[in-house]
């Protein structure tokens, strides 16, 4: 056992926040800020070409093949940078979708059973409508796949995240299926993964900006992160982002190596984890910059947005928790990592 | 990342499971928690039989008497005495899990021979003096005071929060040797018989009812020098030895024992209908996510202690995310008993069923309260996060800011 990251790992991380740095520069995201379309198509095949999407498709489907340990690493750094799209959408559909593995095809994902489901009030709220090449229809019965083009979506003007444009139906075409029960329930794990995954890069992000701003901006004449209540609003930040780091990282490595536990169960606890994570820290990292936090004009109030977005995707709070508390009692708490 | 174990270690496992199930039938009945001279024998007696079968200081090093094991053996020891319902360490803590690293980490070759076999065979207690009533999250100011007579010190001052003192051979000591104002720079370790004459003990006692610990009166206490761990004035750096493993791997025990908690916590749950409460299930739910998430938290962290030889700083993490989460579960089993929880005592359930375990759940509640206090508060906790890990800049002292140099 050796839970810490290898070279390779650690080297693959690193490779992916430099791409990131380079092709997805902060300002360069705030020029898509309230567009219709926001997804890159160069840097989505970029992306594509440095694996993101096909680094769990084995070698013999043209991918790379390595685990979702690996994956839950990329997606990480993605998540740090804020990169928007359907990310984790079209990593599920690399090897089902053709064009996805390389980023030259951009999928999209409707969980039907959450979210407008029969019966529901709620409307069907879709991401990134504009940008994609395919749409998935996610339930428990499988995949089904539906062209954007015949979606009769209404374009929403006030999207939350300014970098997650927004559609709204009322109802969405069947779709042709393209997948049984068998793919959904692993997409549902994987899926709440690397969201998760997603997660704990923001809520590291959320942190490194806080303690950079609270080290430089001075009141009562000294930096204001020398103050023990703004240094402990930080200090909750980076135990939060490292406790659910950890959370997903055994998800991710419980989902490669089966046999050290119950993968579902830890996928459950990690999304919980670091949905809650993100979501802390964003609102913290608004409240260390004070006034300015409240401004458009620092990005505090983009990762807090985006970790609302991610937390309605593969499992909400209360779903994670209600299913978590189902497990209590057969194999016991700690069986989903042990 | 690697979660599987090595086929040495699944060995490791399977031989010291098959010990415990030999050998735990065969203890003796555990004594009242108020007895303390049969606590001490208990305690010590299993630490005897874990020496003997070849299980003391599973990861202190060969030549500190110890197995020599990784701290991955460790802490598949640790799991496996916990989930077998194995006896606590107890009274031998601070020997096993303070003293003792100190000692192989700072000691000379004499105080090794001389200290660490007799802690790994269960036939000396320590107990540890470093917080004084004045000196408490500001270790620093500690005042106790050590002067040099000859080939001895002569100290002078008191403890507080002794675990075991009463029955304790030894006390890993702290003391001022420099100027009054010397702070960090100016504290020696020494190592402090209890049996010398000018040491008084006082027991407290905690909100759980119970004397776990004491305060130490020390008036003229005459110790050798050679019982001085390290260099004189240097017991600052030889205390952050102890401390980084007290906040490193210390809790893995407790840990596992709050995980099966939460799982008696649901057992009675199910039984008094409140599982039909969407509420109760989210809590009982986030709780499972949370000490799962530790547990994974815990092997990253053992991981790093078995690279690098040291615990690194996901203690700090781990020491202030555990006490929240286990004062949460603290909250969550008391309020499952609701009345019932009144008192500490396992009253019938009017279900037949037998008796609800309230013994264990308010006791629990109660001594959970000290996770966020002992070992450093949360408070310091975040101090130590906030510094040293994010490099963000100390506080001046507030009344000494303008008479006290503030760069120390």
């Amino acid at each position: 056992m050796d839970f810490e990251l290898t070279e390779f790992q650690t080297d693959l991380a690193d490779g992916v926040r430099r791409l990131c740095q380079g092709q997805f520069p902060l300002e360069q995201l705030r020029s898509l800020e309230l567009t219709e379309r926001v997804v890159d198509r160069k840097g989505w095949r970029q992306l594509g070409e440095a694996g993101v999407f096909n680094l769990c498709l084995p070698e013999s489907a043209g991918g790379i093949g390595l685990g979702l340990a690996e994956a839950a690493l990329v997606f990480e750094e993605l998540g740090r940078a804020l990169v928007p799209g359907p990310l984790v959408a079209s990593h599920l559909a690399a090897g089902l979708i053709d064009g996805a593995d390389d980023g030259s095809v951009v999928v999209g994902l409707i969980e039907t059973d959450r979210q407008g489901a029969a019966g529901s009030t709620l409307p069907v709220v879709i991401e990134h409508l504009e940008d994609l090449d395919v749409l998935l229809l996610l339930s428990d019965d499988g995949v089904a796949s539906v062209d954007p083009g015949s979606v009769d979506g209404t374009r929403l003007t006030r999207p939350m995240d300014p970098l997650t444009p927004v559609w709204s139906t009322t109802s969405l075409p069947e779709g042709t299926p393209v997948a049984g029960p068998e793919i959904a329930a692993w997409w549902r794990r994987d899926g709440a993964v690397l969201t998760a995954a997603l997660q704990v890069g923001a809520a590291a992000w959320a942190t490194d900006l806080a303690v950079e701003y609270a080290k430089q901006r001075r009141q009562f004449g000294r930096p204001i992160g020398s103050f023990q209540a703004v240094k402990h609003l930080c200090a909750d930040m980076a135990v939060r982002a490292e406790v659910a780091r950890c959370a997903v990282h055994a998800a991710a490595v419980t989902v490669d190596q089966p046999d050290v536990g119950d993968a579902v169960v830890a996928a459950s606890g990690a999304k919980l984890l670091a949905d809650e994570a993100a979501i802390a820290n964003g609102r913290s990292c608004i409240q260390v910059h004070g006034g300015m936090g409240f401004t458009w004009e620092v990005p505090a109030h983009l990762a807090y947005k985006r970790s609302r977005v991610l937390a309605t995707q593969f499992g909400t709070d209360d779903e994670l928790a209600e299913s978590l508390a189902e497990s209590i009692g057969d194999a016991g708490p700690g069986s989903g990592v042990r | 990342m690697d979660l599987r174990y090595t086929d040495a270690e699944q060995v490791f496992r399977g031989e010291l499971r098959q010990w415990l199930e030999a050998t735990l039938p065969g203890l003796p009945p555990k004594p009242s928690p108020e007895d303390w001279p049969g606590r001490r024998a208990y305690d010590t007696h299993w630490q005897r039989l874990l020496f003997d079968a070849g299980y003391a200081g599973v990861d202190w090093p060969v030549e500190g008497g110890g197995r020599g094991s990784s701290a991955i053996e460790e802490l598949i020891f640790k799991e496996e005495l916990e989930r077998a319902h194995a006896p606590y360490v107890g009274v031998n803590f601070v020997g096993l899990l303070h003293a003792g690293p100190t000692v192989i980490a700072e000691g000379t070759s004499e105080q090794r021979q001389r200290y660490l076999p007799p802690i790994l065979k269960g036939e000396e207690v320590w107990c540890q003096g470093f917080s004084e009533p004045d000196a408490g999250s500001d270790l620093a100011s500690m005042r106790t005071r050590a002067v040099r007579d000859g080939d001895e010190y002569v100290v002078t001052g008191s403890k507080i929060w002794t675990s075991h003192a009463e029955v304790a051979d030894y006390c890993e000591l702290l003391v001022r040797t420099g100027p009054e104002d010397s702070r960090h720079r100016g504290i020696s370790w020494l190592i402090l018989p209890m049996d010398t004459p000018g040491v008084e003990i006082r027991p407290l006692t905690t909100i759980a009812g119970s004397t776990e610990f004491a305060e130490l009166f020390l008036d003229g206490v005459r110790v050798p020098v050679a019982n001085r761990v390290g260099d004189e004035n240097d017991g600052w750096r030889v205390t952050m030895v102890t401390l980084s493993f007290e906040r490193g791997t210390a809790f893995v025990g407790d840990l596992l024992e709050a995980i099966e908690l939460l799982t008696t916590s649901v057992a009675l749950a199910r039984r008094t209908g409140a599982w039909s409460d969407p509420g109760v299930r989210r809590q009982a739910g986030h709780l499972r996510a949370e000490l799962d998430a530790l547990w994974a938290l815990t092997k990253r962290n053992v991981s790093q202690a078995a690279r690098t030889g040291i615990p690194g700083v996901g203690g700090t993490f781990f020491k202030l995310a555990y006490s929240e989460t286990r004062n949460k579960l603290g909250e969550f089993s008391l309020s499952l008993l609701g009345r019932a929880g009144l008192a500490a005592d396992d009253l019938e359930g009017v279900d037949g069923q037998g008796p609800l375990p309230a013994e264990t759940m308010v006791e629990d509640w109660l001594r959970g309260i000290s996770l966020t206090i002992a070992a450093g508060t949360s408070q310091i906790q975040r101090n130590i996060v906030g510094e040293r890990i994010l490099g963000l800049p100390k506080e001046p002292p507030a009344a000494a800011a303008s008479t006290v140099a503030t760069a120390k």
